[in-house]
């Protein structure tokens, strides 16, 4: 059985703070990370691999060279081989543009029986390259993954909703999309980190995955983004102060005041 | 794709004009001239003994005033029109009267067309519908064949869907299948007084940025937009407008997953975005059994309680009680946040807020930073004080 995992290398987005003055986002020293979804997407692939016979696990993205550490990371987590898709004409893509080049190095990959992705990277929040990717491959997808049992060629997942989940039957090939819930993600070991070390990466750029510069990148996304900015902030309010009593009665006398309550 | 003549190369020996299956090449002073009637299909590329045709790589661009009309998906669950779908048709009312449009909500599902008031009543114009045994419950496949064929039909302008776990499953599948642009979760949605096209603002970088999108050469311009955010539309009961219904048939094995159960965990969800007071706990709380004493506030301003991701990681309180980035979004009149330090991901969902209450040992805790009213105390002894005082004063 062979199994692929996009995996993403995405700015530490709790470590990113704003410039007080320029109001401006600061990256600098921001640690780079495998995204969160995307690691329990990898430890679902790999619990696989723990307990069927046969499988490998592969890992592969879209970004600029400097991903081949997060690649380098996966493979130490045990993963067997990485895939790098790095080329000039591939940035500044939306989730048009990420899909369509992930699934035509998909393709060349081929005969996949599951692919993961996260539910969602934490650069970007918007949870569509997963569904976008399987569409391009005409294979079933299903998102929000918290649970995988496999029974032959067929799939049951926990599929989570807002109150509860849904169980889903799907044929192998299909995709499916990973969130936190799904499993807890194992660390590096030493005897894979060695492995890691010795292994190649793979790296394809627009013409080894048959796609012409048109069709990749800030080209070929239909989306652009018009403008960024820092949120506004609400702005800090009134500390009250006294004994815990004092500061009790005078916020109800405000909020009575304010005829909220 | 589309075609041109090199007029260099050209010998003028008309071979290409009986190639072409639509008659669109004419000859004009000797030289080949393709007209209007081309429909780029290359027939005559591989014809000319000249090479003096040639493909170019410029497609052929869709015709954007085709498309009219602002659309709202119809979600429903179990029949019940999901509450996202009114504020997205109070959204789309306003979005429409700028453009100077109409709106339409798009509903699947079996014995819908009962439904269809309702959504006349909330504000649309026109509802598609798709009525189908299939289309009972969501599922991928079903709903995204049914619904592109809708959109490529009809040609709406903009799509709106909730970004709900339905809608963000559908959304991306369908903007591949039109060939368009989805812009993910937005919290604002304007039209640009100019050309009418439609700006998309959403957090990014876990709200630490925010993002204004535009989708300029495609069409529809699709957004998920997020529940809780846009204000209701109003209700017109007897309001009507114009049902079409969507001519529906699947193949075999076209829906390739099949639900075996659904699963109820939770029914608090409602609660929580429609709630007025909402009186939220944090690691604050220490243990949780604190909930107890937030419930005890809650039931006294006939409010619910909430929480931070941190105590829904510990194993405290479901994960629908979450408020935040990756939890709900709520604006209620009252947001109690107790023993909160007001991550960038828990504002994401509670800073639009009518009034933010901080209770919160540490003075120094970002959350009073966004707090309207900020009380430096041990959550503890703050709130029984405050249940004892609105006790007294009731
Ligand atoms: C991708 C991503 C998504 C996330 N999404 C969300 C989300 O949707 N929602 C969310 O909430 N978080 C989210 N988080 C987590 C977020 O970053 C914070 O970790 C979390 O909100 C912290 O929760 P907390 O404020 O309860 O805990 P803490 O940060 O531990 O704060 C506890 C606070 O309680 C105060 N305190 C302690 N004892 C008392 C007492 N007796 N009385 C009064 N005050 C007391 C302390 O001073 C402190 O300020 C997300 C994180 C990531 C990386
Ligand atoms: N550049 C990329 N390379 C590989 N996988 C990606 C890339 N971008 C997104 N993905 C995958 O798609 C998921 C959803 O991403 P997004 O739609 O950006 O939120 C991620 O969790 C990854 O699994």
């Amino acid at each position: 059985m062979k199994i692929l995992v996009c995996v993403k290398q995405v700015p530490d987005t709790n470590e990113v703070k704003i410039d007080p003055v320029k109001g401006t986002l600061i990256r600098e020293g921001v640690p780079s990370i495998l995204n969160p979804d995307d690691a329990n997407a990898l430890e679902a692939a790999l619990a696989i691999k723990d307990t069927e016979p046969n499988v490998t696990v592969s890992v592969l993205t879209m970004g600029p060279p400097q991903a081949s550490e997060m690649l380098r990371e996966c493979l130490a987590m045990g993963a067997d081989d990485a895939y790098l898709l790095s080329d000039r004409a591939f940035g500044g893509a939306d989730t048009w543009s990420t899909s369509n080049t992930l699934a035509a190095g998909i393709r060349k990959i081929g005969d996949l029986d599951i692919i993961f992705a996260g539910r969602q990277a934490i650069d970007g929040d918007t949870a569509q390259v997963g569904s976008q990717t399987a569409q391009r491959l005409d294979v079933p997808v299903v998102t929000y993954v918290q649970d995988i049992e496999l029974q032959g060629d067929k799939v049951i997942v926990q599929r989570q909703m807002e109150d509860g989940y849904e169980l889903i039957e799907v044929a192998t090939p299909c995709l499916l999309t990973a969130v936190k819930e799904l499993n807890e993600p194992r660390y590096m070991s030493i005897s894979n980190i060695v492995n890691a070390c010795k292994k190649e990466i793979t790296v394809w750029g627009h013409e080894d995955i048959n796609l012409s510069p048109e069709n990749c990148g800030l080209k070929a996304s239909p989306t652009q983004v018009f403008r960024s900015f820092t949120p506004a902030s609400k702005g800090k309010g009134e500390m009250l102060n006294g004994t815990v009593k004092e500061m009790s009665t005078s916020l109800i006398s405000k909020l009575k005041g304010l005829h909220v309550i | 794709m589309a075609v041109k003549i090199v007029a260099e190369k050209c010998k003028g020996c008309s071979k290409c004009i009986d190639s072409c299956p639509f008659s669109a090449i004419v000859m004009e002073n000797k030289i080949a001239v393709i007209g209007d009637a081309c429909t780029g299909c290359g027939v005559c590329v591989d014809e000319c003994p000249f090479d003096a045709i040639e493909k170019t790589d410029e497609t052929v661009k869709k015709d954007l005033s085709d498309y009219k009309g602002v659309w709202v998906f119809a979600e429903q669950r179990e029949g019940q029109i999901m509450p996202v779908v009114i504020e997205l048709l109070g959204e789309a009312r306003k979005l429409a009267a700028e453009i100077g449009t109409e709106v339409s909500a798009v509903l699947c599902g079996e014995n819908v067309d009962s439904m269809t008031d309702e959504l006349f009543a909330f504000g649309a114009d026109q509802v598609y519908f798709a009525d189908h045994p299939e289309l009972k419950n969501y599922r991928t496949d079903a709903y995204t064949k049914v619904i592109k064929e809708a959109i490529e039909k009809f040609k709406p302008e903009i799509v709106l869907l909730g970004a709900t776990h339905i809608g963000r499953d559908l959304g991306p599948c369908l903007a591949v299948k039109c060939d368009t642009g989805l812009t993910a979760d937005c919290t604002k949605l304007e039209i640009d007084p100019e050309d009418k096209k439609i700006r998309q603002t959403r957090p990014a970088f876990g709200g630490n940025l925010m993002a204004t999108i535009i989708c300029p050469n495609h069409r529809p311009q699709m957004s998920t937009v997020r529940p809780g955010v846009m204000d209701k539309a109003e209700h017109v009961p007897g309001r009507k407008g114009k049902a079409i219904k969507l001519d529906v048939s699947f193949e075999d094995n076209e829906i390739r997953t099949k639900i075996i159960k659904m699963v109820k965990e939770t029914g608090e969800l409602a609660s929580l975005i429609d709630a007025e007071f909402i009186i939220s706990g944090g690691m604050g709380l220490g243990n949780p059994d604190g909930f107890e004493l937030l419930k005890n506030l809650a039931e006294k301003l006939g409010g619910t309680i909430a929480s931070s991701r941190a105590c829904v990681d510990a194993g405290w309180i479901d994960h629908s009680y979450q408020v935040g980035q990756t939890g709900t979004t709520v604006k209620p009149k009252i947001y109690f946040a107790c023993g909160i330090s007001g991550a960038i991901q828990h504002l994401a969902g509670m800073q639009s807020s009518d009034y933010i209450i901080a209770i919160n040992k540490n003075e120094n805790a970002p959350i009073f930073e966004v707090a309207d009213y900020g009380i430096v105390g041990d959550l503890y002894e703050v709130i029984p004080t405050i249940l004892e005082e609105l006790n007294r004063s009731s």
